[in-house]
């Protein structure tokens, strides 16, 4: 199939049903029907097998005649991670029963993987789940779930053999959230509100049937999970001044009062380095466009990470008095992290989780440097140990 | 914006693996050594080399003035190169600034210097801006006084084209460089030796009247093409860096395998991947494209300081080799040092930058 097939076949579809007319929800399901929700998935679930470098102009096509779309904002976990994971890992069932509703918006997903002992050690993870006949019963604690207080789903690993090294006991679930074992509870946050939230897991059943890939495949499955991640975070395309150092650019035009020589300085240093940075992220998604993914999206989010901290606190110094002042401490639930339309402060407070949300900037240096640069790994000590035998 | 095509095509690869081939014949480091005690022996037969051999000397020049008619892309990827081997050539100053500084022009010099037969150096001090006052010297009845220190490529050329205030303005002259006084500068970095040239009265060929536009047009590719050449050190100097740290072995461990180190030289080739976005956007946009100019000053803004850091973090963690004379570090040290002031510092490209993207400084 040609693009030129493929926007004949959106602009029969609109033509057969009127987005002005037709009820949101029905119209989202008939174009996951239709094999045009994601086109580079296969058909029969919700795409047709195409390049994914046509999915923006379809989704532009979409958007153009009006159509409602998925609002995918409200489900990046569930987009941007269960799906892939679940066509590459699932089954025929399991690709039925989830990926529809989930492209749909219908049901959110969350990601149960992080804990209070496993952050960048994300394999020393310690909730348990034990098999009972067609089931497996669940017990632990998540951490930095966001979403969890709004999610239908969401993807689990938990540690199913103890007595094997801790890389090969786990095991990779989706787990219901409506389960009465789940307990969500907001993790406020130095912002004062709650994006975030620990999960507590106290005997929640799962069916077997929804165990994504084998027992004891949970890393491998995992991995998969967090590769996508790290292509979501550094593939995105920005206009010159687009992220934070336009703010902060915009803020030093319309205060010429504030202006000081020494923050000049400054500001131009970091204008030359996000530009920089846009122009590596251009070149990088030019390589990636031609097939050749590597591991150089660990080293984009190092440079977005820094960048993000060092504008946002040079952005309350050009503020200088009115940088003292905060919006609101009063602990809400953002539906979405958003730094645009946010004041300063919180800006400056929440680009500190930038170097420690998706790979703290240390784990994704020892990433450059072991898989770019081929140096030698990490000393591992609990590489062979059985996990039931490790110091905890 | 759509933006250029920042990776390198199929016909520029191949044109890297002939630059490169040729220098790993032709350009031994222990002979670019020998350069700093004197033995300027490689210059000459290199630059043939690469120049007539390979015809680089007219990779710039259209086809119709007997050049290759290439572009920037082209000659950024042979400069990427030629800082990789800190080659003593002067491709930078004759294949790219004083062919740029002649586009246009109908005499025959523009062809000879296509042609590998002459070679051509623009008689401005090195540290010289594209966006700055142009340094001159006086003409009086075709004749040219004066001197013009830190000029980069005049030892390797056969004609210096001088700046010089007529009163007409600003106009280009070739000079033969046996009409003038050529005194060889001991300098930072001998692997792009500079000299003095002094003009008592040289007989000077006019060669561009209201010439402001067509050296700027000359300093600005320079700058922008410089940029390619600082990525191309920085990258040998990560190279090297990561090659001898997998072998050097101290407390019974690679020593590339102690964090603190890894965690440097990540640091690096985050720094060194991005330089080559930078360089590779200075080099592919069009010629007259309106972001030419940001596209230069953010190139230099930033490929100069990182091919320093670079050459900086080679030497230091090479350890004590790295201060040696013997190991090659300090080539490009020295070289990254000098083509940091090249066509004016890191903080000038900015200062232009603050004017071109409306950031201007403290009233």
């Amino acid at each position: 199939m040609t693009f030129d097939d493929l926007r004949q076949r959106v602009e029969r579809f609109l033509a057969a049903h009127d987005p002005a007319t037709t009820e949101r929800l029905e119209f989202l399901r008939a174009r996951y029907d239709a094999g045009l929700a994601w086109v580079h998935f296969p058909e029969g679930h919700g795409g047709l097998g195409l390049p994914q470098a046509w999915q923006p102009e379809v989704d532009d096509l979409f958007a153009a005649a009006g159509a409602p779309d998925n609002n995918p904002h409200s489900n990046v976990i569930g987009l941007g991670m269960a799906a892939p994971t679940i066509l590459a890992f699932g089954t025929e069932d399991q690709k039925r029963r989830f990926l529809r509703p989930l492209w749909t918006g219908e049901e959110i997903w969350c990601q149960l993987f992080s804990e209070p002992g496993a952050g960048s050690d994300l394999a020393a993870l310690a909730t348990r789940a034990v098999r009972d006949g067609d089931e497996w019963v669940v017990n632990g604690q998540k951490v930095w779930t966001s979403s969890a207080h709004l999610a239908r789903f969401a993807i689990l690993v938990a540690r199913t053999d103890p007595d094997v090294p801790k890389h090969r006991g786990m095991t990779y679930f989706l787990c219901d959230m409506s389960d009465p074992g789940v307990d969500v509870r907001p993790l406020r946050q130095i912002t004062g509100e709650a994006e975030f939230n620990e999960v507590f897991l106290t005997d929640v059943r799962i069916p077997d049937g929804h165990r994504l890939g084998d027992v004891g495949q949970g890393w491998a499955v995992a991995t998969a999970t967090l590769n996508t991640e790290r292509v979501a975070i550094g593939g995105r395309a920005t206009p010159r001044e687009g992220g934070l150092v336009g703010m902060v650019a915009r803020s030093w035009r319309e205060h010429p009062e504030r202006r000081t020589p020494e923050l000049h300085d400054r500001l131009l240093r970091l204008w030359v380095e996000a530009e920089v940075a846009r122009l590596t992220g251009v070149r990088l998604r030019q390589k990636l466009a031609q097939g050749r993914p590597g591991p150089e999206g660990a080293a984009m989010k190092l440079t977005f990470a820094r960048l993000n901290q060092q504008l946002s606190g040079l952005e309350l110094e050009l503020l200088g008095e009115q940088g003292l002042r905060y919006s609101d401490w009063t602990m809400v639930r953002p539906e979405r992290v958003d730094f645009t339309s946010r004041d300063p402060g919180y800006r400056y407070l929440r680009a500190k989780g930038n170097s420690i949300e998706g790979g703290t900037s240390e784990i994704l240096r020892n990433i450059v440097a072991e898989r770019v640069l081929g140096l030698p790994p990490e000393p591992r000590v609990d590489k062979d140990v059985p996990w039931k035998d490790q110091a905890k | 914006m759509s933006e250029p095509n920042l990776l390198y095509t199929d016909v520029e690869d191949d044109l890297r693996s002939s630059v490169r081939a040729l220098l790993a014949d032709r350009c031994d480091p222990h002979a670019v050594i020998a350069l700093y005690d004197g033995d300027r022996s490689l210059v000459a037969p290199l630059w043939k080399a690469l120049a007539i051999d390979l015809g680089l000397a007219g990779l710039l020049v259209p086809e119709d003035r007997g050049g290759a008619g290439a572009s920037a892309r082209e000659a950024a990827v042979v400069l990427e190169e030629l800082g990789r081997a800190v080659a003593p050539v002067p491709f930078l100053t004759s294949a790219v600034v004083a062919t740029t500084a002649l586009a246009g022009t109908d005499g025959d010099l523009l062809a000879e210097l296509a042609e590998g037969e002459r070679t051509a150096a623009l008689a401005v001090p090195l540290p010289t801006t594209p966006y700055g006052v142009i340094p001159a010297v006086p003409a009086t009845g075709g004749r040219l006084t004066g001197t013009v220190t830190s000029v980069a490529g005049a030892l390797e050329a056969d004609v210096l084209l001088v700046p010089a205030a007529t009163g007409d303005g600003l106009a280009l002259y070739g000079v033969a460089a046996t009409d003038v006084t050529r005194v060889p500068v001991v300098s930072l970095d001998m692997s792009r030796q500079l000299a003095d040239v002094r003009l008592d009265g040289a007989a000077g060929t006019p060669v561009i009247a209201n010439a402001e536009p067509a050296v700027r047009r000359a300093l600005r590719a320079g700058a922008a093409l410089l940029a390619s050449e600082q990525f191309g050190v920085a990258r040998w100097c990560l190279d090297e860096t990561v090659g001898y740290l997998t072998q050097r072995r101290q407390f019974g461990r690679v020593v590339g395998g102690f964090q603190a180190l890894k965690h440097r030289l990540a640091d690096l080739a985050t720094g060194v991947d991005s330089a080559n976005a930078a360089a590779r956007y200075a080099a592919a946009l069009p010629a007259g494209d309106p972001d030419l100019e940001l596209a230069t000053a953010l190139a230099q803004a930033y490929c100069s300081d990182l091919a320093v850091t670079a050459a900086e973090e080679a030497v230091q963690l090479h350890g004590g080799i790295g201060m040696t004379w013997e190991h090659p570090a300090h080539l490009y040290l020295k070289r990254a040092k000098a083509d940091q002031i090249a066509f004016g510092t890191a903080g000038a490209h900015r200062a232009r930058l603050a004017g071109l993207v409306d950031l201007p400084g403290a009233p």
